[in-house]
Parts: C-alpha cells; sequence; structure tokens
C-alpha cells in the first residue's frame, strides 16, 4: 500500500506542474507539404501506420508528435481557443478529452463513404472517429500463474483475491486513475457498468495493488513477473511487445473495447491530408497493419471467445462529457483513495 | 404580313387561362400550407427537446447534494443519455451556486449568462454555443439546509442540429404527399377542363368551316346550357336574317309577278286609245285603263304595305298596344272611303283595354286588310271590333253576307290565289299580309261563320295589362 500512497501523493504533486510538451517527435516522408499529427500513440507502434501512408502520399510530410494524454488535451483545447497554431490532426485514446474538444466546436467536420460506414458508436457529429479497437484485457504471467487459475472474470478475479490473499499480495497491477487519462476513463467506465467495481477496488486495496502510470511499465511488470495480474490494460501494448510470457484474458462478464478518437482541428492548415489519413487509417489494409501492430484486436483471436453481448464498446457520444465533468471526477477520485484507505485500516 | 393588326392575334387559350389560374391558386395554397406545416413542425420539435431539455436539467438538480456545506453535482449519465436523443447536437451545462460561482460545468471558462432571474421554476432561452445558435433551459432548485442554503442553478443547452432535422421531417412529411397531389389536381384540372371545353372547340371548328351563305342554324344538342344560349341567339339572328332575304326574294318575285299582268293590261289599253282616234271605243279604252291603274295604285300599296309589315316584324321592338285603338284607326282612316264611300261602318269596342304585345303599324295594315276585304267580298253593314276571349286577343272584322265558299276559303291567306272566279283587284295579297302579321306575334287568323254574316278575326296572345 505504501507504493500506492506514495504515487498518489505523486500525483497530486505532479498536477500543478506546467506540462511538458510532446514526449518525442518523428518525421515521415519528405515531400512538399508539412502535416503536423499530434497523438498519444507510440511512435513505435505506430510507424509501419503511417510510413505506409506516406508512401501513397509522396507529396507529404508528416510530422508525428507523441504526447501525454493530459498535455494533448490541454494543448488542443488552447490551440482551439486562439492560442496557437493547432495540429493538421489529433488521435487521442482518451476519448473523453476529445468528446470535450469536439462539444467545444473545436473540430472540423468530414464526411466519407468510409467515416460513414463507421457504426454510430465510433462516430460522433462526423468530427470524431474511432479508429481501433482495444479491449481492455487482464494480462497475466503464463510462468506463474497456471491455466486454471486465471481469472475470466471479474467475478473470478475477485474470489481469487479473497481465497488466496497471500499469492497476490503486492502482485496486482492497474492504472492510476488520477494519473492516467485512459486509466480513468476505464473506472469510470467500470463504474457506470457493474456493481462490482466498489468490490474490487476493496479486493485490490486488501492486497495492496500497485496504481502506476503507464501500460509500458505495467505489461513489463508483468512479462518480468513482478505482477501475477494487470487489470485493465490495453491489449494492444501486449500485442504488440510480443511477450510470450504475458497471457490476456478478456473478461467474460463485460469487455470495456476503446476506439482512439481521431479529430480534424478547427484551423487545420492541412485539413485535406489529415482527411485522406483518416480514409486511409479506416482502409482495410491500415486496418490490417494496425491489427498486427496491436490498435486493431480480433477479438475472436484471443484467448476466450467473447459473447457478442459482453463486449462493451465505449461510444464516442456526448455522454462521455460526465467523465470529464470535475465534479464527478473528484469524486471518483474520492472514492478510488477513500477505497484503498479504508481497507488499509483494518 | 407586317402590318397585320394586332387584334387579328390569336389570344391565350382557355384552357391555358384556366390552367394557369388553377396553378396559381395551387401555388399559393402550397406555399401556405408549407409556410404553416413548417411554423408547426417547429413548434413540435421545439416543445419535444425542450421537454429532453428539461428532463436532462431535473436530472442534474435532483444530483445535487451537499457535502460539506458545499453543493456537489454527483452528474448522472441518464442526462446526457437523455440529450443524446440529439445525437449530434453539442451539448452545455453547469451548476452555479448561490454565489453565483461555477459549482460544475462543461467549461469552467466559457459561461453562458441565462436572462436575468424571474418567471417560472423552468425558464427557457435561446443564445450562441460557441457560435453556433443553442436553446437552453435554467431550472432552479433551492436548498435549505443547515450549513448550505440558498437556490442553485442548472443550466442546460443544446444545439439546434436535431430540432432542425426532426423540422425539416416534418415538414417533408406533411408536403410530400401535399406535392404529389397537386400533381395530381393539376392533370385532372388538364383533363377536365379540356373535356369541359371541347364542344367550344368543335363549335369553333364548325364556325370557321361553315360557308358564310350558309344560314341554317347550328346543332345545339349536346351543348353545355351557357353555350347553348349563346348558340340559340346566333341562330336566331341568322333565322332573322335567312327571313329578311326569304322576305326581300319574295317581294321581287310577287312584284314582278303581280305587275306584270296589270302593266300589260295597261300597254294593250293605251294601245287600244292610241289607234282609236276618237269615238266610243276610246271613251272605254281610257275608263279601262283609268280603272287598271287604280288597281294597280293599290296593289302597289298592298306589296309595299305587306313588305313593310314583315320588315317590321323582325326588326322593329314589340310594345304593348291596345287592339281597340287599333280598331278605332281603320275606321278613322278613309281608305275605305275610295273604295266604298258610302260603306256602312259600325264599331264594337267595349270597355276593358285588349292589350297586346305586337307593332301597332303592322296590326292596323292588318286590321285595314281585313275590313277592305269584308267591303270588297262582303256584304254590307261591316262591323269591326276588338275584345278578349278565353284569355285570348281578338281583331275582327264582320260582315253580313254568307263568306266564301269553303272551296274559297281552303285556300285564303296563300299567296296568288286569284283564280278565274275572283276580281281583278282582289290579289289575295290582303289575307297574306293578315296571315303574316299573326304568325310574326304567335297568332292565328280565323274565319268563322256567324249567325249574323262571315267573321275573319286575328287572334293574338293577350297581354296582360300593365298597370
Amino acid at each position: 500500500m505504501t507504493m500506492l500512497r506514495r504515487l498518489l501523493a505523486l500525483a497530486a504533486l505532479a498536477l500543478p506542474l506546467p506540462l511538458v510538451a510532446q514526449e518525442a517527435t518523428a518525421t515521415f516522408g519528405n515531400g512538399p507539404v508539412p502535416v503536423v499529427v499530434r497523438s498519444t500513440t507510440d511512435i513505435g507502434i505506430i510507424r509501419p501506420v503511417i510510413d505506409r501512408f506516406v508512401a501513397l502520399n509522396p507529396g507529404l510530410s508528416i510530422t508525428y508528435e507523441q504526447w501525454g494524454s493530459n498535455a494533448l488535451f490541454e494543448r488542443s483545447r488552447d490551440d482551439c481557443r486562439g492560442d496557437g497554431p493547432p495540429a493538421d490532426a489529433v488521435l487521442s485514446s482518451a476519448v473523453q478529452q476529445m468528446v470535450w474538444l469536439v462539444n467545444a466546436a473545436c473540430a472540423l467536420p468530414y464526411r466519407s463513404a468510409a467515416t460513414l460506414a463507421l457504426p454510430s458508436t465510433r462516430r460522433w457529429r462526423d468530427e470524431l472517429w474511432g479508429v481501433t479497437t482495444e479491449p481492455a484485457v487482464i494480462a497475466y504471467n503464463r510462468r506463474l500463474l497456471a491455466a486454471q487459475d486465471v481469472p475470466r472474470s471479474r467475478f473470478a478475479l475477485l474470489d481469487a483475491l479473497r481465497e488466496r490473499p497471500e499469492v497476490f499480495q503486492d502482485r496486482i497491477a492497474t492504472y492510476d486513475i488520477a494519473e492516467s487519462g485512459l486509466g480513468f476513463l476505464f473506472a469510470y467506465a467500470d463504474s457506470l457498468e457493474a456493481t462490482t467495481f466498489g468490490a474490487l477496488l476493496e479486493g485490490f486495496a486488501r492486497v495492496d495493488a500497485v496504481a502506476t502510470c503507464c501500460s509500458a511499465e505495467i505489461i513489463a511488470g508483468v512479462a518480468s513477473g513482478r505482477y501475477l495480474i494487470a487489470y485493465n490494460v490495453l491489449g494492444s501494448y501486449v500485442v504488440n511487445k510480443a511477450l510470450p510470457d504475458v497471457g490476456l484474458i478478456l473478461p467474460e462478464d463485460y469487455t470495456l473495447v476503446l476506439s482512439r478518437g481521431y479529430m480534424i482541428p478547427k484551423g487545420a492548415a492541412r485539413a485535406d491530408a489529415s482527411a485522406r489519413l483518416l480514409d486511409f487509417l479506416l482502409t482495410a489494409e491500415a486496418q490490417a497493419l494496425l491489427a498486427r501492430a496491436g490498435l486493431v484486436t480480433q477479438i475472436d483471436a484471443t484467448d476466450t471467445a467473447l459473447a457478442v453481448s459482453a463486449r462493451r464498446y465505449i461510444p464516442l457520444s456526448p455522454a462521455l462529457l460526465v467523465a470529464r465533468d470535475p465534479n464527478r471526477r473528484d469524486l471518483l477520485l474520492q472514492f478510488w483513495s477513500d477505497t484503498f484507505r479504508r481497507a488499509e485500516l483494518p | 404580313m407586317t402590318d397585320r393588326p394586332p387584334l387579328d392575334l390569336p389570344g391565350r387559350s382557355l384552357v391555358s387561362r384556366v390552367l394557369g389560374t388553377v396553378l396559381a391558386l395551387l401555388l399559393v395554397g402550397g406555399v401556405l400550407v408549407a409556410a404553416s406545416s413548417w411554423w408547426n413542425g417547429r413548434q413540435a420539435a421545439r416543445q419535444a427537446y425542450d421537454r429532453i431539455l428539461v428532463g436532462a436539467a431535473s436530472d442534474i438538480a435532483e444530483s445535487i447534494r451537499v457535502l460539506d456545506g458545499a453543493p456537489v453535482v454527483d452528474l448522472p449519465v441518464s442526462a446526457f443519455q437523455l440529450l443524446a436523443q440529439a445525437p449530434d447536437d453539442r451539448i452545455y451545462y453547469a451548476v452555479i451556486g448561490p454565489d453565483g460561482a461555477l459549482v460544475t460545468g462543461v467549461d469552467p471558462d466559457h459561461i453562458v449568462t441565462p436572462p436575468a432571474r424571474g418567471g417560472g421554476a423552468v425558464r427557457y432561452f435561446d443564445d450562441a454555443l460557441d457560435g453556433e445558435p443553442a436553446r437552453f433551459v435554467q431550472l432552479t432548485r433551492r436548498f435549505v439546509e443547515r450549513d448550505f442554503s440558498g437556490p442553485v442553478d442548472v443550466i442546460v443547452g443544446q444545439t439546434l442540429r436535431a430540432r432542425q432535422a426532426m423540422t425539416r421531417d416534418l415538414v417533408l412529411d406533411a408536403l410530400l404527399p401535399m406535392v404529389a397531389a397537386g400533381v395530381v389536381m393539376m392533370i385532372l384540372a388538364f383533363l377536365v377542363i379540356r373535356s369541359a371545353l371541347r364542344p367550344l372547340g368543335a363549335l369553333v371548328d364548325d364556325l370557321a368551316g361553315r360557308d358564310p351563305y350558309d344560314l341554317t342554324p347550328m346543332p345545339t344538342d349536346r351543348l353545355p346550357g351557357e353555350l347553348q344560349v349563346m348558340l340559340g341567339a346566333m341562330n336566331r339572328f341568322m333565322q332573322r336574317l335567312d327571313g329578311q332575304v326569304d322576305a326581300m326574294r319574295n317581294l321581287i318575285s310577287d312584284t314582278a309577278h303581280q305587275l306584270r299582268t296589270p302593266v300589260a293590261a295597261i300597254r294593250v289599253h293605251t294601245e287600244t286609245a292610241a289607234a282609236e282616234p276618237e269615238g266610243e271605243t276610246r271613251a272605254r279604252a281610257m275608263d279601262r285603263l283609268l280603272a287598271r291603274t287604280r288597281s294597280l295604285g293599290t296593289l302597289l300599296d298592298q306589296l309595299l304595305s305587306r313588305a313593310l309589315v314583315i320588315h317590321r316584324t323582325d326588326s322593329v321592338p314589340r310594345t304593348p298596344v291596345d287592339l281597340r285603338e287599333i280598331a278605332l284607326e281603320i275606321m278613322e282612316r278613309d281608305d275605305h272611303i275610295a273604295l266604298m264611300p258610302d260603306a256602312e261602318l259600325r264599331l264594337e269596342i267595349g270597355e276593358t283595354p285588349v292589350m297586346v304585345r305586337a307593332d301597332a303599324f303592322s296590326l292596323s295594315e292588318a286590321g285595314r286588310n281585313l275590313l277592305n276585304n269584308a267591303l270588297a267580298h262582303g256584304q254590307q253593314p261591316v262591323s269591326v271590333g276588338a275584345d278578349l276571349q278565353e284569355g285570348e286577343a281578338v281583331l275582327w272584322v264582320q260582315d253580313s253576307g254568307p263568306g266564301p265558299e269553303a272551296r274559297v276559303l281552303d285556300r285564303m291567306g296563300e299567296r296568288f290565289n286569284r283564280d278565274s272566279g275572283t276580281r281583278e283587284q282582289s290579289t289575295g295579297i290582303g289575307l297574306s299580309i293578315v296571315h303574316s302579321v299573326a304568325s310574326a306575334f304567335g297568332g292565328r287568323v280565323e274565319m268563322t261563320p256567324t249567325p249574323d254574316g262571315f267573321r275573319a278575326a286575328l287572334i293574338l296572345p293577350a297581354e296582360p295589362e300593365t298597370p
């Protein structure tokens, strides 16, 4: 628990600090038309897709900036208010922030056959589109956890935590929801989805689960055996790392499915190029490349064949504004930290 | 062709005129209905989505709790799912505490200022949301708690896309069947008007192809009433024209026929007189010449009188005439004095007027001829009278003789019925005038023997006396 508390305190300290700009930048192609893409997706993961796009569009030179989700959101919001030149395209996994930006009239509309073919859960106002399919999974270490011991649903996970707390003591990881926009989104979606959320948090607190910030760090911990189980991590990172020791579970009670949001900011200088990139991302070829990168998961191909009714797509809709509401956010964070603290007392 | 007067240009056809009017009416009606259905649609959409706004605002207001002396909003997802009924509309919400400070909101840096408080618990207002027109509702919840009291405002707003789409759908739903009905009505109107005007077209063709000398009546059967009236007037006109032409032809042939014999006789008598220098033969020839000349004068008078009567019956407007005055006039004129200076005449008229609608001149010509016939062929004394009999007006002349033989009576009134037995003064024209007058004014001529003698009567329909 000490680690979690320390991290929480750190997160609280980190919030008022000025947000850092992009974490990394890469340039693709050397055409005369410059296009700026800002994204929360790691450059290394998406590189093949952008490479292919530039090969198809030699006139473009794409500057791909990798950002943290909160920093990207604030930058985009400031750009929208006229504080700076906006990017030509924004791609973020923190879709509640993207919905907020679209709701604040910060996006340009675009329609094509490809965008109109998207289901309504992956399209809002023709200004925000979900381009990937990524389930939130339970990752586990295959070496340390026998196949029959792997919890295949949240209820099984709860039972396991209750029955064998000593096995999981300090060896469960999940996102720190104060730190990670994505973690908060998943926790928020969980809190809407089922009553297991509170029990699960208590269970986590009882075994001193580790709340930490980043997907990469969590997956690496599972692979090394530091963690037995990681809850609600993006499957894409696991697939992409191709780690033999890490197994994936799509929880059978329900599995959250995230679709990264793509948006063309208002005032984008090369909105046409952004629209072309969007259409490309929705082609079968790009979807195959994204699947290879782990950003598109064919749910049927994984360990558990998941019932269609258990798939919970996080829809791109104004209801996601609730996830960004300051009161609601404070209440959820309060609940999160309260639960962990209460569990500490006995 | 350049100097062709513009009047000759064919006017717009009746079909295109009526169709144009119908089209204009339909268009005006369509515009009115479109405006009204747009208005209704807008009201319906506004009501529907205003309810959603209020529902969402109530949900949010319900979720306000007081925590440690401050209001806290546990924003309900259901409110936003409700707002997502308008799936493509942007949303605004804000919860404002009693001191005007924001409790929570979609964007703390962007506050939509509601109009001044007041009015009902639910207040709607229109404002822009990031440059797009939007509709807002403001709802107030009042808290009275130990550690917090005062009104908390909930403002929820939404852009208008769904409303506009609903309005558009409602208007289209209302208008499309109407446009279809309008097209069908235009087609029907075209067909109906064309079929209604088809007789007119046939009439026009008939008139255009008609020989200008053809004065026979045009067929009026199977024509609409209005056209029958028009065509009837035209037919009557043509009939009159035809009658005039006939009368003229008759006059010429009658005159030629009637004059040939007397003129030949005069020539013979004149030659005889010229050949005989003196003596009895010459005196007799001169006497005969005189008689012939006189009878020729009478004949000419009668011919002219008959032509005049036929002409007048067709062309002079009919006026109310009292037959008693006609009888009096006949008596007072002294024509017959020349014929029979010492004739014994009686006038038999009553107190009541005997009114007919006719031409006074024609009637007196007819009466005069009846009188002359009676004087010439009957026995004196001769009576002239006018009275009403069984609702008919009668102008009659009666002599005291037995009347003509039945054989003669049968042929009376025909022109040129002078047979060998009749005297040369009698031409038969007199009775023919009477018959013409009778038929022109819808009456008849009756020749009947009476106990006192023989009566010739002109019987006309009586005109009800007008005060």
